[in-house]
């Protein structure tokens, strides 16, 4: 278990220092947000109403954006090479590297994701909504990304690959995320189901994630 | 509604499956004019596979030859 | 000849060489015998002759299904068994999948046009069959972004099966997502039921289309093992010369 202790902070070290790239994930989550009101206009009713959607659809653009460093700088240098070979079991030191991955990509958009609400005219409950469909619903998308980052790993260029193979899985994560959002907001929906079934889908890439991840990468590389 | 004339839409919809399935049986039957050009052309050439010379003698070789 | 001596490749190749020909002629006298019925079906009460469309819709929205679900088990084959054929199983499905549920969302949207007023709305149908017409598209990109067939194979394979368990949550989710944002306004092909004089076309052009989806797809892996052939012996041609 040590080993893999050591393994998340190490994946947690190389991404915030220098060249790692973390952060660069909620700078473009701010960017997007800051873009949709240049297309839509600055109408505040009309942002209230689609903030959710976008603030879901930007962090999902922004997960995706960090998801192919996940595992192919540890290709590049070899490191994978040694997780492969190690006796600890691919598919646990897959799911540390996610976690890894998640809490420094993930975790920071959920962080960000009440202030740049706040540029899109959100109120405080539709914020705790907002914020806590993403807090559940974010390791889902890096769980499921993830399986696209293992069968990229060896391809040059897999980044926009991996986008095109991945965003058509995300479909169900976005519709009960934006729909739990919504049901905050408009208060028109129970908040309870789609939340649940969010929470369902998260502990269900959990499980799925790592086995095919592990599975695509001993078949790539070898 | 019944003031729309549907039959342009129904005559669409059969040859958009038409013109789909016609494209089907093209690639298909171009792919495999193609194919078969590239190995008689290598043939010519003398590029066989092993598998090919040896296969009276061997019939398990045959089995185990890759595609 | 039983299954197993189907699974050497050049076995098969004479099992396409014969066989194609007989499935070839059986299909198109099921194509004949079924749009001969389909012309004769009645006009539905509801949507009139626009029925018609259903006779190409629903059995290319079958094949879309069937062809993923053909991939699936290919997948397995490929990384259980490591098997060449069921590579080539899974690589020629995939186009013919994607073109079948093209030709679904086509016919679907020319049907909408006079049913609904609009080429495309966001029903669960269409948009369940628009996000698997997405995923075949990411299948086919990965088959040719990789260049080595086995690997690209092996990669293929994972995202099929991926796929195969995401295609129920999606349809799921998607079927949530359209009964909270319309509910109303979309006809429901089970709300009425379908009369016999419908349903024996519509079954008779569904096995049709099947018939057409297996002799494709037999056609389609005979191309894709003389292609794997070519290519072993340009990269043989290439060794000896260099």
């Amino acid at each position: 278990m040590t080993s893999l202790g050591a393994l998340l902070i190490r994946d947690m070290r190389l991404a915030v220092r220098v060249g790692g790239g973390a952060l660069i994930g909620v700078l473009f989550f701010l960017v997007v947000v800051t873009l949709v009101p240049f297309a839509v206009g600055p109408d505040l009713a009309l942002l209230k109403r689609i903030g959710p959607a976008v603030l879901w659809l930007a962090a999902l653009l922004a997960s995706l954006l960090a998801l192919d460093r996940l595992f192919a700088v540890d290709h590049e240098d070899g490191s994978l090479d040694l997780l492969l070979m190690s006796k600890t079991p691919l598919e646990l030191v897959v799911a540390v590297k996610g976690v890894a991955h998640w809490l420094t990509t993930g975790l920071p958009l959920v962080v960000a994701a009440p202030l740049i609400g706040l540029l899109l005219n959100l109120d405080a409950a539709a914020q705790a909504g907002l914020v806590l469909t993403l807090l559940v619903g974010t390791p889902a998308l890096t769980f499921i990304g993830m399986i696209g980052a293992a069968i990229a790993v060896a391809l040059r260029r897999g980044g926009l690959l991996l986008a095109v193979l991945v965003l058509p899985l995300t479909v169900p994560v976005l519709i009960f995320g934006v729909a739990a959002a919504n049901a905050v907001l408009l208060g028109a929906a129970p908040f309870g189901t789609p939340f649940t079934i969010l929470c369902a889908l998260s502990l269900a890439s959990l499980v799925v994630g790592p086995f095919a991840a592990a599975a695509a990468l001993r078949q790539e590389i070898e | 509604m019944e003031a729309i004339n549907h039959l342009p839409f129904i005559v669409g919809a059969y040859a958009a499956a038409f013109v789909v399935i016609a494209g089907l049986i093209a690639w298909v039957m171009l792919d495999f004019r193609t194919q078969r050009r590239a190995l008689a052309d290598l043939e010519m050439r003398g590029v066989t596979r092993r598998s090919a010379v040896e296969r009276p003698q061997r019939p398990m070789a045959e089995a185990e030859e890759k595609v | 000849m039983s299954l197993v001596d189907l699974a050497n490749p050049s076995r098969f190749l004479k099992f396409a060489n014969r066989a194609l020909p007989w499935l070839g002629g059986v299909t198109v006298i099921a194509f004949a015998f079924g749009l001969n019925q389909a012309m004769g079906a009645p006009d539905d009460y509801q949507q009139g002759a626009t029925v018609k469309i259903m006779f190409l819709h629903v059995p290319s929205a079958w094949l879309g299904m069937l062809a993923w679900g053909i991939m699936s088990i290919a997948a397995l084959g490929t990384l259980v068994w490591r098997h060449p054929l069921a590579d080539v199983a899974a690589k020629a499905a995939a186009p013919i999948g994607a073109a079948f549920t093209l030709l679904c969302l086509v016919t679907g949207s020319l049907w909408g046009r006079p049913e609904w007023g609009t080429y495309w709305v966001w029903d669960a149908r269409l948009t369940s069959e628009l996000v698997l017409f997405l995923l075949y598209l990411g299948v086919i990109a990965l088959w040719r972004t990789v260049e080595d067939p086995s690997r690209a194979a092996r990669a293929a394979a994972i995202l099929t099966l991926v796929g195969a368990v995401d295609l129920p949550i999606i349809k799921f989710s998607v079927d949530w997502w359209n009964t909270l944002h319309q509910g109303a306004s979309v006809f429901r092909l089970g709300g009425s039921t379908i009369y016999p004089t419908i349903l024996m076309p519509l079954l008779v052009m569904a096995v049709a289309f099947t018939l057409l989806f297996v002799t494709l797809h037999i056609a389609a892996m005979r191309n894709e093992i003389l292609r794997r052939r070519v290519r072993t012996l340009r990269l043989m041609q290439a060794q000896a010369t260099s």
